[in-house]
């Protein structure tokens, strides 16, 4: 005890050491990075008009998010990249053809309406960017019907709603390359694979939603696949393929808040995002079925974190 | 039921963190003996169980490894002089874990030789033989670790002979000796195997003897070749194996390691001895020998003092009763910016309110930790991304835990099994919205506990 000064010691549990490479903004850049692949595509093959959509969306989310944590007076949290991040998601997920006036729109209402009104990230049921997604498809419904798909690159219509009209439907390598129509994000299998396979790789998305939902689309599309009969039809290759799936897979249902926390949990998550997928493919109104699997999914996910409980080491039955 | 047969592990448990070692500091330093500080207190409690009562009056003269305080209680053990010197009066002192518990003042002689040099070198001697812990019988063995005060020295301090006592209806059928020392910073057991290889080895066939296990295995984390290497020369001609294992945190954890040594996993809520096996610390273990072979009792230990706050970092071989502050003392002393103290590792380890805590025989390291807003992140909402659950080595969900505990729910946090918790702090650590999810646990816990006996016993 010799003439050390006064010595004030922090009394705090444990553990004292953090992983601090850890954190919500790094988990969100690495969906950044992900998505640029995707990104990559949506520029390559419209330009400037999905420039400035992609931007438009990304700052009215921002500026939403900035006027929603104002207006219930907390710090903003603009920092950590979500607000931004659901911004790209929803254009992404838009016809290239979407009018502003379809943007902005959405964007106030996911964040405002899918995120805010929850309480903020962390706390929303539902994935926001599939809220405004499903907003806008209700109140635009011409601007996300087979025409808004139609642009001077692209003419036709996407793939999903060739195959229900006429039955026809472009050959797979154009489908993984990306040389079909579609909403922003969705037309190239292989930039969702790249960006998705980065996510894994990186374990910022849970590997078992993608796989549970591609392998449950796998099996429902061969068997749709058998029911139709002669080998150079529709496959199931098509069924992964086409229209938002791969997209959806690797961007959208893994969503970590509105997924469920238990690795079975993910796994079943991912299952029935795929079957309802699927189910609506082949007997709804719609050619697509992603976002609504997803929200529907998403409604049930408190269940999952309910009832599927992992059992701990050594638990017995 | 019939014993299953022998199964072995891979070297490997699932899930758990890779945290940086930290270990430079310390890791190539000799144990180096502590000088004997000018005032001990040694606290009547060291041990999980009943505290010892001090029947010496004050100011009576001790030798060095006298005994002190005992206890008639099964579960307890005694307490011995670290030094010779001069009794001073009963007092209250501190624990590192925040108990207040009674402790008698030693002052040592200024002219006796030094108990920690000779222990020492007993300790670090070359010429152990381990094939003698045969010649004593099982019952010789526990006697002697008793009246030598052995607990387990890894941080739980249960008496030793108590563990080691066989019961009838669980027999021990391996020993495995924690030689992980899975925290980082830490370094204490790692040079302990390096340098009293030979007493490791002879405690461990000793502990073995006592509690009847036919199976004699020494797990240690791959990031300590030379450590390996000195068992591996001091086990040479004994059935004692030393097993290489991976490094990661918490292998160091009972039930971590018993799945990578032997492949089995102990039951939910359950201990080693459920599946035959009996854990007991390196340190233990040559604290073992020491009190077999040279019937010496426990009154001194090797504890690593380090971390970014501790101006020179060291191995020290440090008698029971001396101070934080006289340790720390000895090291340098702390830099203007530490912040914590923590005794133990930064995993699991507790933060001490101040440098007048003791060193009991449970503590082994001492980190003080400089202030830096790296330490902790700010804390943000829980983004259900799972990492918790993802490094959880006993596959619980961590967040849903929090939550359930946030919301008082103790009847949910029950039924998402928080009792099983060991609180290894591998969620927190992971936790990408800075949650403090040990703590959080800590109150669920106990929330649980509460609210327990009364409803099970209508």
């Amino acid at each position: 005890m010799d003439a050390s000064p006064p010595l004030s010691l922090e009394v705090a549990s444990s553990p004292h050491i953090a992983n601090t490479r850890a954190t919500t903004r790094n988990m969100m850049f690495d969906v950044f990075i992900g998505l640029s692949p995707v990104l990559f595509v949506a520029l390559y093959q419209h330009g400037t008009s999905a420039l400035w959509r992609l931007g438009l969306c990304g700052a009215v989310c921002a500026l939403t998010e900035a006027a929603c944590d104002k207006a219930r007076g907390r710090a903003h949290t603009l920092t950590n990249g979500s607000a931004v991040l659901t911004g790209l998601l929803l254009a992404l997920s838009l016809p290239p053809t979407a009018p502003p006036a379809m943007i902005l729109l959405g964007g106030v209402v996911s964040i405002a309406l899918g995120k805010a009104v929850f309480g903020g990230l962390g706390q929303n049921m539902f994935n926001p960017a599939m809220v405004g997604r499903a907003f806008v498809s209700v109140a635009f419904p011409a601007a996300v019907s087979g025409a808004a798909y139609v642009t001077d690159g692209m003419s036709g219509a996407t793939p999903l709603a060739a195959f229900r009209q006429e039955r026809a439907f472009p050959p797979l390598g154009d489908l993984f390359l990306g040389n079909v129509s579609g909403s922003l994000g969705e037309v190239s299998a292989l930039a969702c694979l790249i960006g998705g396979g980065y996510l894994l790789l990186r374990r910022s998305a849970s590997w078992q939603i993608p796989v549970g939902l591609l392998s449950t689309l796998l099996m429902l599309g061969l068997l749709r696949h058998a029911s139709l009969g002669s080998p150079d039809e529709w496959n199931a290759l098509h069924e992964l393929s086409s229209g938002a799936v791969l997209f959806g897979a690797f961007f959208i249902a893994t969503d970590p808040v509105t997924s469920p926390l238990s690795h079975k949990g993910r796994l079943f998550f991912g299952v029935g995002v795929g079957a309802l997928t699927w189910f609506f493919r082949a007997f709804s109104g719609y050619p697509e079925g992603m976002m609504f699997a997803v929200l529907l999914m998403n409604a049930v996910t408190p269940l999952f974190n309910q009832f599927m409980v992992p059992k701990p080491s050594g638990a017995v039955a | 039921m019939i014993a299953p047969p022998p199964r072995e592990g891979t070297g490997h448990f699932s899930r758990g963190i890779h945290p940086p070692g930290h270990k430079e500091a310390t890791r190539d330093k000799r144990v180096v003996v502590m000088d004997t500080p000018e005032h001990l207190e040694i606290p009547l409690l060291q041990n999980a169980g009943a505290a010892a009562e001090c029947k010496l009056r004050p100011n009576s003269l001790v030798e060095a490894g006298d005994l002190l305080a005992d206890s008639g209680q099964g579960l307890s053990a005694p307490i011995h002089a670290s030094a010779a010197g001069k009794l001073g009066r009963t007092v209250k002192t501190t624990l590192p874990n925040a108990r207040h518990v009674d402790a008698v003042k030693l002052t040592p002689s200024a002219d006796a030789p030094s108990r920690g040099h000779l222990l020492w070198a007993k300790l670090s001697a070359s010429r152990w033989d381990p094939v003698s812990a045969l010649s004593f019988s099982p019952e010789e063995i526990l006697t002697r670790i008793r009246a030598a005060g052995v607990v387990g020295m890894g941080g739980a301090t249960f008496p030793t002979h108590v563990k080691l006592t066989p019961r009838e209806d669980k027999p021990a059928r391996r020993l495995l000796v924690n030689g992980c020392e899975c925290e980082p910073y830490l370094t204490a057991d790692a040079r302990l195997m390096e340098e009293a290889a030979g007493a490791v080895v002879t405690g461990a066939l000793c502990a073995a003897r006592a509690c009847g296990a036919y199976r004699v295995d020494i797990a240690v984390e791959d990031n300590k070749p030379a450590a390996i290497a000195a068992l591996k020369d001091a086990a040479a001609g004994t059935w004692v194996r030393i097993r290489k294992v991976e490094t990661k945190y918490p292998m160091g954890g009972e039930k971590q390691m018993i799945r990578a040594v032997y492949g089995r996993v102990v039951p939910e809520g359950g201990l080693p001895l459920d599946v035959g096996v009996v854990v007991i610390n390196v340190s233990t273990a040559a604290s073992i020998a020491m009190a077999v072979l040279h019937e010496e009792p426990l009154t001194h230990r090797v504890v690593t003092v380090t971390g970014p706050a501790i101006r020179e970092p060291r191995n020290l071989f440090i008698p029971v009763g001396a101070s934080f502050a006289d340790v720390v003392a000895q090291c340098g002393g702390l830099t203007d910016r530490a912040s914590r103290v923590i005794s133990g590792g930064p995993m699991m380890g507790f933060t001490i309110p101040s440098l007048s805590v003791t060193v009991t025989k449970g503590v082994n390291g001492i980190l003080a930790l400089e202030s830096e807003p790296k330490t902790s992140k700010t804390e943000t909402a829980c983004l259900r991304c799972g990492r918790c659950a993802d490094t959880c080595p006993l596959n619980l969900v961590p967040a849903r835990l929090v939550q359930a505990s946030r919301h008082r729910r103790f009847d949910l946090a029950k039924q998402n099994h928080i009792l099983s918790c060991m609180e290894c702090g591998c969620c927190a650590y992971s936790c990408p919205a800075g949650i403090p999810l040990v703590q959080w646990i800590r109150a669920g816990k106990s929330g649980v506990r509460k609210s327990m006996p009364p409803r099970r016993g209508s």
